[in-house]
């Protein structure tokens, strides 16, 4: 799992149909330890209702990103699954 | 998933039989800001993508669930076509 912050929304109407009802954010990664921002940023589905600007727990994995939707055979590989209150970095 | 453009269309006569009946296409990845995001790469469609089309699309295994009981060997899929995008925190795209 990575950290990212939510920096967008993505509307599509014509998509595959396990998305239907999904909501889909853009998310920037950051370095867990100095936020720093790290590669591209990315869509992921929202599984936990985040906004933009929340910092957030992603996983870029298909098969759990698909249980993050809540949906069997959905095409997804990254999912947002948790709103970060704080991370602490003791070394 | 990641945003990209469609750029192209591949034509493969001889392939997997699993293939036949799939729409290949050329996709370039996009940033949020339209900027190229790395080497283009060939996806297959599952909603009647086009060039010149704004899409995502899925990597990995997953690309292939769209054409289920089939399993296609394929590794890139697009699964929407972009109407739009907000994107919200320039500040942090570097």
């Amino acid at each position: 799992m990575q950290i990212a912050r939510v920096v967008g929304s993505v509307v599509a109407t014509q998509k595959h149909k396990t998305f239907e009802g999904a909501k889909l954010l853009l998310v920037q990664p950051l370095d867990a330890v100095d936020d720093a921002p790290r590669g591209a940023a990315m869509l992921a589905v929202d599984g936990v209702g985040a906004g933009v600007h929340e910092k957030v727990l992603i996983v870029l994995e298909g098969r759990a990103a698909g249980e993050a939707l809540g949906k069997k055979g959905a095409p997804v590989d990254a999912a947002i699954v948790g709103i970060v209150d704080e991370v602490v970095v003791k070394e | 998933m990641q945003l990209a453009k469609v750029i192209g269309d591949v034509v493969a006569t001889r392939k997997d039989e699993s293939l036949v009946g799939i729409k290949l296409l050329v996709i370039r990845p996009l940033t949020p800001d339209r900027e190229p995001a790395g080497r283009p790469l060939v996806a297959v469609d599952a909603v009647g993508a086009g060039v010149g089309d704004v899409v995502f699309f899925v990597r990995g295994k997953e690309a292939s669930f769209p054409f289920h009981p089939a399993e296609p060997p394929v590794d890139a899929g697009i699964v929407g076509i972009v109407d739009h995008w907000d994107y919200a925190d320039r500040a942090s795209r570097r």
